[in-house]
């Protein structure tokens, strides 16, 4: 009974760092129509950067965790402006190629940088201990990992749906010269969303360090288990990418206590039947 | 990615001799000026047909596929196990490995050619990477993570033995090669390649002609299913080991890289991006096992960001000949 | 006389939302019919349901006397339907030679053929060509849509729907999207059109219609409005109030 508990609070965990690091990517790829196989990158680069500030200058996990997040965020505005908006209108297999090509460049950059060993990312002693819930007692950062995943899905459709900014998204994306017609800053609109989504990679990136080590090789080791949580969700829903991540992610840590020796078989099991059961992702985005 | 027009007209004789000329020569040349080369050129030689068949599917036929290496390491397993078990005959293994790749790319194909787009593509990893676990998990068939060994394979027609040099490895891959790239070129010159062809370029169209757009697709996936096992039956015999990143994640997309570096729809351009990545990758890593991928990151990018059509447009025209799905023939000579 | 096609009730409802409704028609051989009628009146989808596009909701679909209703559109093509689509659907970078070679080794069952190369099919090559002649593209052979003129295009629809050798074709708008100084090609292509050969044509080129067929069904929101001669139509109170009131 113990380990069912534990299996299921470990398995919601991980399914949360991969729904905040993939929401961004279901986004920009249902929504955008913009194909970043190299959304991995951000998750590593926040979590190089805030493991830097934290272990190497003394910043406190908070404001290191802040900035990192906003340096992402910058980087991703960067990359829109200069790069990918010129792709737009490219094929798929082009902008696959180019983000794999991007990663790729992430990779080395980061073994340039920072060499090839795991960035350890050190807990504050608030994170580090248990919360007792009076049931039972979980670790701290176990709860902050949930309250995250909750917050930005909470966060992120209330934008969509309620907010100015969400409602120019939509409107851009559906009809991309009406909405400037209209006054909509459609480039704006873009930039921000972009940057958007790097940030809360970054942010997933940062609550997964110890689930999925911070290494030069990150954008690559899980461009698959990010992609996969994308298509199953269904391209653009974000509530989709919820169920998705939650499924999977309990899913993996399930066989991963029960039957280790099958590896991720269940997983990519699972995988295969969600997708054939729901080509279009579990939750259809009104887009 | 495809801007110029198609005829599968026919080229001249001398012209679709070419390419096997030109491969014979770099062979003969790698074979006796530089030797040292050999187990490189031998790696190249098994990686161009696994690309060669990659390109049947996506470039030919219009899927992007990201599980290919799933047909790979099938074939290099099967014909491991059946060199451990049965025979250590080099050509049987071949047939062994051609078959196992025909053979899951037909069951895999049943199901994954219900979907298309990026479901699809999912579902190409997903297969593959299925199939990774499990031969992991039977390490009394697969040797799991330490590798499947401790085969023998006799010598190729019972003459050539397999040297420590390489020499007969080489000749053997590279002849393999050949017919490999000529059975290929002559599939897709035939009625059956236009209609890939066209399945890949509008497939309501096909549909609305009466086409069994499935059942194709179908066959060309088992079709390229057996090339790949051939492939990895290849890597199998020559090196003598078979590993699970024959069945790995990594190994596909390195294909795709080299299928696009090189360009698709040709057959030679697979084997030429072969080339320059594999190459390059022997140079690079040699040096720092990361700093090669700021060369393959920039490649990619430059690839993508620069219009080459017109630059490489001119070079393959000459090279390529027929069926060049890349562009129409300079010879409007008709057979 | 048999009919080569016919549909009993055909009706197609999506939700709640009732598109084609009961449409009982039948084409005889060498049929010159007209399916005409208001933007939204459900011509298209009608096609698609003749052709196995779509399933019908209700009805049938009958071929030489035999109910085709379950058969998918690939077989239903294979029976001798044909049919060309309102927005050219041809391989955009393919020779229009090559094309018509397609539907003409599909036909002949030759499209499985894998190692003869298409070039040694010299049949196959000269029915294609004289195909295309007939309709004045046979300088074009060697071209791919992308670089033929629209109305050139729309002639492609139709070589490819002959390369079949139908005994029923459907013509769905040919004339859609052709410029005026073209329409003459596409009207002369359809006067070459085989004798025996069961034509239905959508179209709202009123001259076309008028000039090509002997037989006009008016399509009203998914139902059938009203059938006759072209004299018939022209002078019905219903159709004109529906339709032709505005125009000539």
């Amino acid at each position: 009974m113990q380990q069912l508990a534990n299996i299921f609070i470990d398995g919601v965990s991980y399914g949360m760092v991969l729904f905040v690091i993939a929401v961004g990517l279901s986004v920009t790829m249902g929504l955008m129509r913009f194909v970043n196989l190299a959304h991995g990158a951000f998750a590593m680069t926040g979590g190089y950067i805030a493991a830097w500030l934290v272990r190497d200058h003394g910043f406190g996990y908070a404001s290191g965790v802040l900035v990192a997040l906003l340096a992402t965020a910058a980087l991703g505005a960067l990359l829109e402006l200069v790069v990918l908006r010129r792709l737009y209108r490219r094929s798929e297999l082009e902008q696959v190629l180019f983000t794999i090509g991007l990663s790729f460049l992430f990779v080395a950059t980061a073994n340039l940088l920072a060499g090839p060993q795991v960035q350890l990312l050190p807990l504050p002693p608030a994170l580090s201990g248990s919360v007792d819930l009076g049931v039972r007692t979980l670790p701290a950062h176990r709860m902050l990992v949930l309250g995250c995943g909750i917050a930005v899905l909470l966060l992120s459709i209330h934008v969509m749906a309620r907010s100015r900014f969400g409602v120019w998204l939509r409107a851009t994306v559906d009809n991309t010269s009406a909405a400037s017609a209209l006054g909509i800053p459609v480039q704006l609109v873009y930039v921000l969303t972009f940057a958007a989504g790097a940030a809360l990679a970054a942010l997933g990136g940062i609550l997964g360090a110890e689930l999925m080590p911070l290494e030069p090789y990150y954008p690559i080791k899980y461009l698959v288990l990010v992609l996969v949580v994308v298509a199953v969700g269904g391209l653009g829903s974000i509530p989709g990418s919820f169920a998705a991540a939650l499924v999977l992610g309990t899913v993996e840590t399930t066989s991963k206590y029960l039957a280790s020796e099958y590896g991720s078989l269940f997983f990519f099991a699972a995988v295969a039947l969600l997708l054939a059961w729901r080509p279009q992702g579990l939750l259809r985005a009104r887009g | 990615m495809h801007a110029t027009v198609l005829t599968f007209d026919a080229p001249t004789r001398s012209r679709a001799l070419l390419p096997y000329a030109v491969l014979l020569g770099l062979g003969a040349a790698v074979y006796w000026l530089f030797p040292g080369q050999l187990p490189l050129a031998t790696r190249i030689a098994i990686m161009a047909i696994f690309v060669m068949s990659l390109d049947l599917v996506v470039g030919y036929a219009g899927l992007a596929t990201l599980g290919h290496s799933a047909l790979y390491g099938v074939g290099a397993y099967a014909t491991g196990i059946f060199a451990s078990h049965i025979s250590g005959d080099p050509l049987l293994g071949l047939a062994v490995g051609a078959l196992a790749g025909a053979a899951i790319a037909g069951l895999s194909g049943l199901f994954l050619l219900r979907y298309d787009g990026l479901t699809f593509l999912m579902l190409t990893i997903a297969v593959s990477q299925i199939l990774q676990n499990l031969a992991s998990k039977l390490r009394d068939w697969t040797g799991g993570d330490d590798g499947l060994t401790g085969f023998t394979i006799k010598p190729v027609l019972g003459l050539a033995s397999f040297d420590m040099f390489g020499r007969t490895a080489f000749v053997y891959c590279g002849v393999v090669l050949l017919v490999s790239l000529f059975v290929m070129r002559r599939l897709m010159a035939s009625p059956f390649g236009l209609a890939c062809v066209g399945i890949h370029q509008n497939r309501r169209r096909m549909d609305a002609i009466g086409a069994n757009v499935r059942g194709q697709l179908l066959r060309l996936y088992a079709i390229a299913g057996a090339f790949a096992g051939i492939a990895g039956a290849l890597s199998a015999q020559v090196n003598q080991i078979v590993g699970l990143d024959s069945l790995g994640f990594e190994l596909s997309a390195e294909a795709l890289v080299m299928l696009v570096l090189g360009g698709t729809g040709t057959l030679l351009g697979a084997i030429a991006g072969s080339a320059v990545f594999m190459t390059i990758h022997h140079v690079a890593s040699a040096l720092n096992p990361y700093h090669w991928l700021f060369i393959i990151g920039g490649l990619l990018v430059l690839v993508v960001l620069v219009p080459r059509q017109r630059l490489l447009a001119q070079v393959k025209r000459r090279v390529a000949g027929f069926p060049n799905v890349r562009g129409a023939s300079a010879s409007k000579q008709v057979a | 006389m048999t009919a080569l096609l016919q549909t009993r009730a055909l009706a197609k409802a999506f939700g709640g939302l009732k598109v084609t409704r009961e449409v009982s028609l039948s084409l005889e051989a060498g049929a010159r019919v007209g399916l005409i009628g208001p933007n939204g009146a459900g011509k298209t989808t009608l096609i698609n349901l003749i052709t196995g596009v779509l399933p019908p909701s209700a009805g049938s679909v009958h071929l030489y006397g035999e109910d085709v209703t379950h058969l998918a559109q690939p077989e239903r093509v294979r029976r001798g339907l044909a049919r060309t689509f309102q927005i050219t659907q041809l391989a955009p970078h393919l020779a229009i030679g090559r094309q018509v070679e397609l539907a003409i080794h599909q036909r002949e069952g030759s499209i499985n053929r894998l190692f003869r190369p298409l070039v040694a099919f010299g049949a196959v090559r000269d029915e294609a060509r004289q195909i295309l002649a007939t309709l004045g593209l046979d300088a074009a052979a060697g071209r791919a849509p992308v670089e033929l003129a629209y109305g050139q295009q729309r002639l492609v629809e139709i070589a490819l729907a002959l390369a079949l050798k139908p005994k029923v074709l459907l013509l769905d708008e040919p004339m859609a999207g052709v410029p005026k100084g073209e329409s003459r090609i596409v009207l002369d292509a359809l006067a070459t059109l085989p004798a025996d050969l069961a034509i239905l044509i959508i179209e709202h080129d009123m001259d076309l219609v008028f000039s090509f067929t002997r037989r006009i069904v008016v399509l009203a929101e998914g139902a059938v409005l009203a059938e006759g001669s072209p004299d018939e139509i022209r002078r019905h109170p219903a159709v004109r109030a529906a339709y032709l009131g505005t125009a000539a």
